[in-house]
């Protein structure tokens, strides 16, 4: 499971910074990306994830910090920092009134492809990620998850050496999502692309090589998705019980320790976790509907180190106000 | 430059496509102009009397490379609204990022702008045996010449107004404000001869003027009462070129400082 670990870093990030106006959005982030890995950036929507892809993708100057790609500078030498990425955008850049293969077309002239390789490339890229068949559709009839597929052709039409992808699977089907992993592994093993992603979804981030949970602007923890479980170390229960926050109170002053409400489910982790169940069920048996003994999860670690719950689903939460796009 | 060029061909290749395949677009674009010079010159047509040495042309002829002139403005602005578009729908961004200068981005969207105003500026010159004006071969690779510069800078100009505005209703407000105006100022309409001193002083002062004076000498031959009036056919084409000179300076400029607002 360890990637090929290559010294030479693929993405640097040193002391980066960055305010809209007295928001701070970015405060102080390090961290670096070697060359082969599926890195993942997990967060809260409106924790940093977007500003901090805008930067890398050169669009957005920080305030403060550097940032590099493959050894430059994204402020000061953006021209080379374009020539090795791959951009991969939430809502899909397409030209909705050119079809598929026509996007493909011009976005490859952009990046220097032509003739009888620029039309190789595209048919190969929507062979992979299954378009061929729509190829001459206009993008504006695509549904959403094939808008995205196309999206992602485009991104890697060229071969970038690092791929940087704003939550890549948002608004694709499960069945889609594992083709579009199958790819990243795909490319990584043989091409040896870097890829640096975004995501707010815990089963995408456990996939990752390694991954950082970025929070209100900072990085709470870094390391591979095992790693960061093992921290934790013990087991975690989960009791649904129809009035959580008693049987919360409960637990607190009879066997003391951190107990939460998450979700509308009691959560507490222990070191052994399976002596407890049984005292608890005892106690609270009548009140208790279920309770469920397993192995920390990547949710786990992001209440653990940030002392708050997660978000939801795939809603995107633009309505909290935090949001930052 | 050189190596930017497939990426500017790409650029306006893309322009011309979509242009072609909104058809409403392309019949409004070109009916409209038709439209005002059919009405215009049929209502204003018994009451003009300009004061041209040699006596007066009629209205339909006068109005007729006004009209041409407005249907390159109409198309370049219709094309670089179509900057609001990309900026909203995202596909600007994947402009910015892609290994391309500024100034390709800039210039496969002027110069796709300008390809399609003179696509349809075309159409219509066909049309100018219908207003009296005979057409040679040579007088329409004279216009061209002049409607080539002229259509690109007012591509140049709309682009500038464009890339600042987030929503095309906003940009419609200034094209009613500031667009219109200059072409109704520019001797479009009616002759700069007799107006009041403060009117006269815009028209000299708006660079369309010159292309519009430019377009028309095109038309005639030298020493035509017609265009008795107007600047020099130099004079004219100098201020022409040095307007499509700077409102692209401009546009690139403005390119270049903002990378694009942050889209939403």
């Amino acid at each position: 499971m360890t990637p090929p670990m290559n010294s030479a870093a693929s993405v640097s990030v040193q002391g980066l910074l960055h305010d809209y106006g007295e928001r701070h959005v970015l405060r102080g982030l390090h961290f670096t990306v070697p060359e082969g890995e599926i890195f993942g950036l997990l967060g809260p929507n409106g924790g940093g994830k977007t500003t901090l892809f805008r930067i890398l993708a050169t669009l957005l100057r920080p305030t403060g910090g550097r940032a590099l790609i493959m050894g430059h500078d994204v402020t000061r030498e953006p021209g080379e920092v374009r020539r090795r990425i791959g951009v991969v955008f939430q809502s899909p850049a397409l030209d909705r009134v050119l079809t598929v293969r026509e996007n493909l077309h011009v976005h490859g002239r952009l990046y220097g492809l032509s003739g009888r390789g620029l039309r190789g490339a595209a048919e190969e890229m929507m062979r992979r990620v299954r378009l061929l068949d729509r190829a001459d559709d206009r993008v504006g009839t695509l549904s959403g998850g094939l808008m995205r597929r196309a999206e992602i052709a485009k991104g890697l039409l060229y071969r970038p050496r690092l791929l940087l992808m704003d939550e890549p699977s948002s608004g694709l089907d499960p069945g889609a999502r594992q083709d579009l992993w199958g790819l990243l592994r795909d490319l990584r093993g043989h091409d040896g692309t870097t890829v640096l992603l975004t995501t707010h979804l815990m089963e995408e981030a456990e996939r990752c090589d390694r991954l950082a949970i970025l929070s209100d602007g900072v990085l709470v923890a870094a390391g591979t998705p095992r790693q960061l479980k093992a921290e934790i170390g013990g087991d975690v229960i989960v009791i649904s019980a129809a009035a959580p926050e008693e049987i919360r109170q409960g637990i607190e002053t009879r066997f003391g320790g951190p107990v939460q409400v998450v979700d509308g489910s009691v959560r507490l982790e222990r070191p052994s976790g399976h002596e407890l169940i049984p005292r608890l069920v005892e106690t609270f048996a009548d009140r208790i509907d279920s309770v469920t003994l397993g192995r920390p999860t990547l949710l786990d670690v992001f209440i653990h180190k940030t002392g708050h719950r997660f978000f939801g689903d795939e809603t995107p939460a633009r309505s909290s106000g935090r949001g930052v796009t | 430059m050189r190596r930017s060029l497939p990426a500017i061909g790409a650029l306006l290749w893309r322009e011309v496509v979509r242009f072609l395949r909104e058809r409403n677009r392309v019949a409004g674009a070109l009916l409209q102009p038709i439209m005002f010079w059919a009405l215009f010159g049929a209502g204003l047509g018994p009451s003009f009397r300009p004061p041209v040495p040699g006596g007066a042309v009629p209205y339909q002829e006068y109005f007729f490379p006004g009209v041409v002139v407005m249907i390159l403005l109409f198309t370049a602005i219709f094309s670089t609204v179509s900057v609001i578009e990309d900026r909203r729908e995202g596909f600007l961004q994947s402009v910015l990022v892609a290994p391309i200068p500024r100034s390709a981005v800039v210039l496969g969207k002027v110069l796709g702008g300008t390809a399609l105003a003179m696509g349809q500026g075309l159409v219509l010159l066909c049309l100018a045996p219908f207003a009296h004006i005979p057409l040679s071969p040579s007088m329409l690779a004279v216009s061209c010449a002049v409607l080539v510069p002229l259509a690109f800078a007012l591509t140049a100009l709309s682009f500038c107004i464009a890339w600042r505005m987030e929503s095309t209703q906003g940009f419609h407000a200034i094209m009613t404000v500031f667009l219109m105006p200059l072409w109704l100022l520019s001797g479009a309409p009616f002759p700069a001869l007799g107006v009041p001193v403060w009117l006269l002083a815009i028209i000299t002062a708006n660079p369309v003027t010159y292309g519009l004076a430019a377009f028309r000498r095109a038309l005639y031959p030298a020493g035509a009462p017609a265009v008795a009036a107007l600047p020099s056919f130099g004079v004219s084409m100098a201020v022409t070129v040095l307007f499509g000179a700077v409102s692209f300076g401009a546009a690139l400029a403005l390119a270049r400082r903002t990378g694009g607002r942050a889209a939403a």
